[in-house]
């Protein structure tokens, strides 16, 4: 098994923690990871992205440009790695902030998602990231929802370990969203 | 099993020098390093050491080769423009024979250069930097764990050969993360250090300098160090060797374009292509009889750096006269993605050398 991601967007968006979230839970699986976060000067907004390579077999390269998957939270994401996505790869969108007139790709599987507009539904925007991770969950089929559980705990910094549930309520519904086909 | 935790390079880096038995931290901060300072100023102090926030770079040598000086495990770290200050320092400790763990997480450059990785800098650590005649260890990480235990294998070279030791590491290996065991493999070994300034009281003076006025004085000084560094030569290379039975390619790399080898090398595999992998883990003691013998047979080298070429220079030197050595560089922050180097595979294979 080797699966890799790219998950982009701006800082805030939670991009970093729910790399976090399926990094640890694949180290608690057993399998190899490699996490490779953009790095640069910090600030409020800026841009933000992750490589994520998850495998049972030794990992070499922690850089890639074809992923199996792109996480692209917003548009400039869309515009940076649509194109870099691996032939019948997945690119999941949070068409809360991306025109579908962007996804061009004929040769990858889009699954655009609402992400905001379903985060609000469930009563905080900051759920957003949760339900492009739920939809990850279920498209990669590397995780299941047992293996991101059992680590939420240990992500979650103590003042924040009252929304575990709502969180993970969010990682059920992208879930959903993603078994029931298309995200609109 | 200690369960294994998934840890940022630089910080697997700061950890191993504290279970390695460093108790002296001086530095001054500079990106993409700045996580071992950071992670220092809290823990160093809890496990009974001193962190200090030097004025300088060249401050923070001094204080580390007075630390050193006293028998105690001292270590800095810095990136590109730092280290270039602190050559003077590095310098004066390997006339000296004192031991320090100097760690470079190179950014970019000349000058200030910018924060993306590079290689820039094997020429700096391995063929000198500072004046006079002198070798540096120079280890490698290629990984988070090895970030972990080559730190902890640096203080004890230093402390072995009284010599100073440098882990260079590109900005990536610093700044991304993987499981990490933060427990030693083995037991951390401690040398006797019989020449440390301790008081001289009820003992004859000890005396640590690297100045030497008198006929032939220096020259002899400089042949004692020689033969030390063959002794290291001899006895401490490490180098990681993989698929090199049936190749017909070696491709010969260390740190991030190592990592992005090994993928190279599968991705070449799964259409019949057959290459070899190796990676020195010291870059001096470096694998000159590795490299040599594989060449010899296989004949067929590619060096992949992030650097316009400095460690192939090295290769030359060691490989089979007959070989053919190909460079794949990417220097002043690129860095190579599996299928550019699967390119470059492609192409040394299919021509001769450049």
């Amino acid at each position: 098994m080797y699966y890799d991601v790219i998950m982009a967007g701006f800082g805030g968006q939670g991009i970093q923690t729910i790399s976090q979230i399926v990094a640890l839970a694949a180290i608690r699986k057993g399998l190899n990871v490699t996490y490779l976060p953009s790095y640069g000067v910090e600030k409020r907004g800026g841009r933000t992205n992750v490589t994520l390579v998850i495998a049972d077999e030794e990992i070499g390269s922690m850089v890639t440009n074809h992923p199996k998957c792109v996480i692209a939270m917003d548009a400039i994401a869309v515009d940076k790695y649509q194109s870099q996505v691996a032939p019948r790869g997945l690119l999941i969108t949070n068409a809360s902030l991306v025109p579908e007139s962007m996804l061009e790709r004929k040769d990858i599987e889009p699954l655009p998602l609402r992400c905001n507009d379903e985060a609000l539904a469930l009563g905080s925007a900051q759920l957003s990231n949760m339900i492009a991770l739920g939809a990850f969950l279920q498209r990669s089929g590397i995780l299941g929802i047992g293996d991101v559980e059992s680590v939420m705990d240990d992500v979650t910094p103590e003042r924040l370990k009252k929304t575990i549930p709502a969180n993970l309520a969010a990682i059920r519904r992208g879930i959903e969203i993603a078994a029931n086909g298309r995200g609109r | 099993m200690t369960e294994k935790k998934l840890t940022k390079g630089n910080i697997a880096l700061a950890e191993g020098a504290i279970q390695a038995g460093c108790r002296f931290y001086f530095g001054y901060p500079i990106t993409p390093q700045n996580d071992i300072p950071e992670y220092l100023a809290r823990n160093l102090p809890k496990n009974g050491g001193t962190f200090i926030p030097a004025e300088s770079e060249i401050a923070s040598i001094n204080m580390v080769m007075g630390a050193s000086a006293s028998g105690k495990r001292a270590m800095t770290s810095s990136s590109g423009p730092g280290i270039s200050l602190m050559q003077e320092g590095i310098s004066y400790l390997a006339g000296s024979e004192m031991p320090a763990v100097i760690v470079n997480i190179m950014r970019c450059g000349p000058g200030l250069g910018g924060i993306a990785p590079t290689q820039g800098d094997y020429n700096q650590a391995v063929h000198g930097g500072g004046h006079g005649d002198y070798r540096n260890i120079v280890l490698a990480p290629g990984s988070v764990q090895e970030m972990f235990d080559l730190t902890i294998r640096a203080f004890e070279l230093a402390d072995k050969y009284r010599n100073p030791t440098m882990i260079i590491a590109d900005a990536m290996i610093g700044q991304f993360q993987e499981p990490c065991r933060l427990t030693p493999e083995k037991p951390v070994e401690f040398p006797e250090k019989p020449w440390a300034l301790t008081g001289r009281k009820g003992r004859s003076p000890r005396l640590l300098k690297s100045l030497y006025l008198g006929d032939y004085e220096q020259e002899e000084h400089n042949l004692f160090l020689k033969k030390k560094y063959d002794e290291i030569q001899e006895n401490e290379v490490m180098v990681e060797m993989q698929n090199l039975d049936d190749a017909e390619l070696i491709i010969v790399a260390f740190g991030t374009p190592a990592r992005v080898a090994k993928t190279a090398i599968s991705l070449a595999r799964a259409e019949g292509l057959k290459v070899g992998l190796i990676r020195p883990i010291t870059l001096f003691p470096f694998p000159v009889k590795q490299v040599f013998e594989h060449s010899a047979r296989v004949k067929n080298i590619l060096v992949v750096e992030m650097n316009t070429g400095q460690m192939v220079r090295d290769v030359r030197i060691a490989a089979h006269k007959d070989a053919a050595i190909h460079f794949y560089g990417r220097p002043g922050g690129g860095f190579p993605f599996p299928d550019d180097v699967l390119g470059e595979i492609k192409k040394a294979l299919a021509g001769g050398a450049r």
